[in-house]
């Protein structure tokens, strides 16, 4: 039987974490909703840069000369998979449920005798893949900060792809990030960046009208290609953010309601107890009269 | 057709506005160009520039953009902007402060850092300052 001193210090404990998880819930609940808005405002650039570079690509997809950005490198021996995580645990399953995935994806794809590299954005998913994937880092860096994905910062992760794309470190790039559905489902997804690859059901309709270019069609591609990357990832930012913190609410939501359970176990065997001692020492003081 | 052309000015963080006008005339990378109702399929280029944007025989917005895309159908003109700014609410001071600041950083960086962001920021600033100018 524990002692009356031990329940009250261990209720107490309960209580602090609990109050902390209540916290860490509500700010999450606020953050989701910035995110959200973010996400939500973010979603007609992300929309017409597709379009556009749909329509330039259904014009330039016969051509042998368009980009190798579009059309590949006419192989797909090395995958690069852009992992987005996040920096910060207690947020449930979320970056247990990327890291699950990619581990699947790599162990397919290297079944398959293709090599892959990894590009790590976020701490938590460097630390859970550094173990068995160490070797096939290519990169790794902190995830968005406090203060929200930046376009900045996706362009910059951009760039440096394109980079290793020209000195011929990989053939196909995709990211994997968690699509943001309702707070409680997040659903992992593979976006494949290089080549291009079209939307399924994106496909526009332009009763047969061509599209004038001007400079023209190379030069136009060769931004807008780039661009598209950034907004790609920017894109997969900001699903991830609001992920993060829907996942994050679930978590702490939980949390608290199981210290709540916690405490009220915890506070009946102290009850119980106490009303114990008490009654022994009844029976004790009893007992000691009647003996004399 | 319809009399109006659908302006819509999109930077990566959101859309800024979207609304209907008479003409609008976007600063490609070969040249102003005017976009009237019924224009034909066109994609450009943007170079950091003013977007007029006009309604009647007056111009009833200046924007400033740092560059980026245009894409004009027959409805519709929807540019998507690096950056931008409106430029009745852009303080001359700050540019000023943007363009020394750029430059300064240009002076002192070491041969061997890349300073191609600096440059281009350098350059976006220069082109807006030289927008309030023309205003």
């Amino acid at each position: 039987m524990p002692s009356l001193k031990y329940l009250r210090v261990r209720i107490n404990s309960v209580k602090a974490t609990q109050k902390i998880t209540s916290a860490m819930k509500m700010v999450a609940a606020s953050k989701l909703r910035r995110a959200q808005e973010q996400a939500e405002a973010a979603r007609p650039y992300a929309q017409r840069m597709d379009r556009m570079v749909s329509s330039i690509a259904q014009t330039v997809a016969e051509n042998e000369n368009a980009p190798t950005l579009l059309r590949g490198t006419a192989s797909d021996e090395t995958h690069l998979l852009v992992i987005a995580t996040s920096d910060r645990g207690l947020c449930g399953g979320f970056n247990a449920s990327i890291v699950r995935a990619v581990r699947a994806r790599i162990s397919e794809l290297e079944a398959d005798k293709k090599t892959v590299k990894l590009f790590i954005i976020g701490r938590k998913g460097r630390d859970q893949l550094r173990r068995e994937f160490g070797t096939q880092f290519v990169e790794t860096r902190d995830g968005p900060g406090s203060s929200g994905p930046r376009y900045a910062d996706a362009v910059a992760i951009a760039h440096t792809l394109i980079t290793l794309f020209d000195s011929k470190e990989f053939d196909v790039c995709s990211v994997v990030y968690n699509e943001f559905k309702t707070a409680m489902t997040q659903v992992v997804t593979f976006q494949q960046l290089i080549p291009f690859a079209q939307r399924i059901g994106d496909q526009i309709d332009l009763d047969g009208a061509i599209y004038e270019f001007e400079p023209d069609e190379d030069a136009i591609l060769d931004k807008l290609l780039p661009q598209n990357i950034g907004v790609q990832i920017y894109h997969a930012f900001l699903e991830n953010g609001a992920s993060e913190q829907g996942a994050r609410m679930m978590a702490m939501d939980n949390a608290t309601r199981n210290a709540g359970d916690m405490i009220d176990k915890l506070t009946l065997t102290y009850n119980r107890t106490r009303q114990a001692m008490i009654t022994k020492e009844l029976i004790e003081i009893v007992s000691g009269a009647e003996a004399l | 057709m319809a009399d109006k052309v659908e302006f819509e000015l999109v930077s990566p963080e959101r859309l800024l506005v979207s609304e209907g006008a008479d003409m609008v005339v976007v600063p490609g990378e070969e040249g102003d160009f005017g976009v009237l109702p019924g224009h034909a399929l066109f994609l450009s280029g943007v170079r950091p520039g003013t977007i007029e944007v006009y309604n009647g025989e007056t111009i009833s917005d200046r924007i400033f953009v740092a560059g980026g895309f245009a894409e004009v159908t027959g409805e519709r003109c929807t540019v998507l902007a690096e950056e931008a700014v409106n430029l009745a609410e852009v303080e001359r001071v700050s540019v000023e402060a943007r363009i020394s600041d750029n430059e300064q950083a240009i002076s002192v960086a070491n041969p061997d850092e890349d300073v191609t962001e600096y440059e281009n920021d350098l350059r976006i600033g220069r082109a807006l300052l030289e927008a309030l100018d023309a205003q």
